[in-house]
């Protein structure tokens, strides 16, 4: 099974809501707390070491990404 | 403290008087009477060798030091004879418990199943260990122990190794087609063939403490994360022979080695774990951790086994069982060389299977210690998520890693010849083999005890009551199921090898699967036979 990376609920904004809404009135070590939990709750629902590692690699794109533009910036 | 008699006396041997072009010629040198080195030279004494083990001490280590001792251990002592008398001595156990805070997260069973001869581990303070070894060496002729013998240089030639060696006497040299290194983490050997010990260095320190005290904790590995008695830390707690307890505590990564060993020091804490203060100290002792290897486990004629060649952290039980399955699978591949009945090419599967065996050591050494100490921020709430995550759910329980226990490593080597038939369980080529109960006449025994009764060699395993294969003389051969042989009633041996009539386990000499057939023909068994003991 490969990541799937086409949109998978039919509405997205509710999703992205549900997330934001859970940090809510959260300090940033609290929401950093959640998200770790987060994290491991749906790669355990996910339970695919395969699609784990490329859900892992396209998140830390967006850190290459990130220095990236900074380097250029600089 | 106390201690067991371990003080033994140097001698003086013939060799020393040997000079110049004179120097006695030896098959196989072990360096290092430890419990690998010891368990090596019996199982080649066994098997027809003439062994020289050096060590350069005249006494057992003190320290309980390796207490925990796996069922694949108790199995090859079982083949060394001594497998009973450390049963008899050792605390069994198969439990593990661990905590949180006030609250127990879950428990593990080691050997949740019956019918294995042998139990998942006992505890038994390492110098016992060594003690009944060295009793066992006493039995042996073929087994020359020196003490008080160390080297002190070597020089490798094409066919053999000079050894120069220092005693109380002063030094002599010898002459040795080949070396086995078992002397340890800080192994001068390997400093003498010139080899790296790379890898990675712990900078938290845990104490360990040996305290004598009767308690009704029953017998299991209980581990604690942020225990109510020593806060933001991890601890330990494990029963030994003895009324003895090893307790392990996590320390800070700044705190003073010297100041923290002090048994004033000490004694509250393990007051404040165990709710009284009526214990006695037998052992106090302060590391941090390292986890590295060698890159090549063979050099020339020098093999290096146990931690000499691989070092892990202790949380797993992996150090010292991980050097007796060097020891097993060194020894019959040496037999085999020394008798040329196998080229001195098999002793690369060693390295090949023994250094893949180090790498998941330390991986799993190394991800426990991890867990217990980590490193960043976030490596510390992700750890925090998982313990809080652990009281609900099934998959947080699975995740907590307050160490993971040695289990045999899986091959894959050159020895093994790969699956033709279609299996649905049952220890694959590579695997090591499964125990089971079964029956010889009316008596219970095993099949391990049946493989030791086969002289411990390259044994077919044959299940059915047809027709026995037509077997290559060299092999041995268990048959269940056949007349008047051994029985399986309770049909746990069929179920663990997957076995159905006419089904064949081609075993090697320590005990692992070469190869497997649901229905050997003798081209396929020669074969197998062939590639399983290196020959091309």
């Amino acid at each position: 099974m490969a990541l799937s990376t086409g949109s998978n609920f039919a509405k997205p904004d509710d999703a992205f809501r549900a997330i934001v809404e859970a940090h809510r009135g959260l300090s940033d070590a609290q929401s950093a707390d959640l998200d770790a939990a987060l994290v491991l709750v749906l790669a355990n629902h996910i339970g695919d070491l395969d699609v784990l590692n490329e859900a892992i690699a396209l998140a830390k794109r967006r850190m290459l990404d990130a220095s990236q533009q900074q380097q250029q910036q600089q | 403290m106390a201690q067991t008699k371990t003080q033994f006396g140097y001698r003086r041997h013939p060799d020393q008087d040997r000079v110049g072009t004179n120097l006695a010629e030896h098959a196989v040198v072990v360096v290092g009477a430890g419990p690998v080195g010891l368990s090596l030279a019996i199982d080649l004494a066994q098997r027809g060798q003439s062994v020289v083990l050096l060590d350069d001490a005249d006494r057992i280590g003190e320290g309980s030091r390796a207490i925990c001792f796996s069922k694949r251990s108790l199995e090859f002592w079982d083949r060394l004879g001594i497998g009973q008398r450390m049963v008899d001595k050792g605390v069994v156990w198969s439990v593990g418990k661990i905590f949180h805070g006030e609250s127990q997260l879950y428990q593990f069973n080691l050997l949740p199943e019956d019918g294995h001869k042998r139990p998942a581990f006992i505890n038994l303070q390492q110098f016992y260990a060594e003690a009944y070894l060295v009793d066992r060496v006493g039995e042996l002729p073929a087994i020359d122990l020196r003490w008080r013998n160390k080297v002190t240089a070597l020089e490798q030639r094409n066919d053999h190794v000079l050894l120069t060696i220092e005693t109380p006497d002063g030094p002599y040299r010898l002459s040795a087609r080949f070396i086995v290194t078992c002397d340890g983490a800080r192994s001068s050997l390997r400093t003498m063939v010139g080899a790296e010990f790379a890898g990675q260095v712990f900078e938290d320190q845990f104490l360990i403490a040996d305290v004598k005290m009767t308690a009704a904790f029953p017998t299991e590995r209980w581990f604690w994360f942020d225990p109510p008695f020593h806060a933001g830390r991890s601890a330990l707690l494990h029963k030994q022979p003895d009324d003895i307890w090893r307790i392990d505590l996590q320390l800070n990564p700044d705190a003073d080695p010297v100041v923290e060993k002090r048994p004033e020091n000490v004694r509250p804490r393990i007051a404040r774990m165990l709710g009284h203060d009526k214990f006695d100290f037998e052992w106090i002792s302060l590391y941090k951790f390292q986890c590295r290897r060698m890159d090549r486990f063979i050099h020339g004629r020098v093999i290096f086994a146990g931690d000499a060649a691989h070092q892990v952290s202790p949380f797993g039980a992996r150090g010292a069982n991980s050097g007796l399955e060097d020891a097993e699978n060194i020894a019959w591949k040496l037999d085999r060389v020394l008798r040329g009945t196998s080229p001195e090419t098999l002793l690369d599967s060693y390295h090949t299977e023994r250094s893949a065996a180090a790498d998941e050591n330390i991986r799993e050494s190394t991800r426990s210690t991890d867990f217990m100490a980590p490193v960043t921020s976030q490596e510390a709430r992700l750890r925090k998520a998982v313990l809080s995550l652990a009281k609900e759910t099934e998959f947080g329980k699975r995740m907590v890693n307050g160490g993971r226990l040695s289990v045999p490593s899986v091959y894959e080597t050159p020895l093994s010849t790969a699956d033709c038939d279609a299996w649905r369980g049952g220890p694959r080529p590579g695997a090591s083999m499964a125990d089971a109960p079964l029956t010889v006449g009316d008596e219970p025994t095993f099949l391990t005890e049946a493989f030791i009764r086969n002289g411990t060699r390259f044994t077919l395993l044959e299940f059915g009551n047809g027709a026995a294969a037509e077997v290559p003389e060299e092999l041995g051969a268990i048959h269940i199921g056949g007349n008047g042989g051994l029985a399986d009633p309770a049909g746990l041996a069929a179920a663990r090898y997957d076995a159905q009539p006419g089904t064949a386990y081609l075993l090697r000499p320590d005990g692992y699967v070469a190869a497997r057939f649901r229905h050997p023909a003798r081209p396929a068994l020669d074969a197998a036979l062939a590639r399983a003991a290196g020959i091309n």
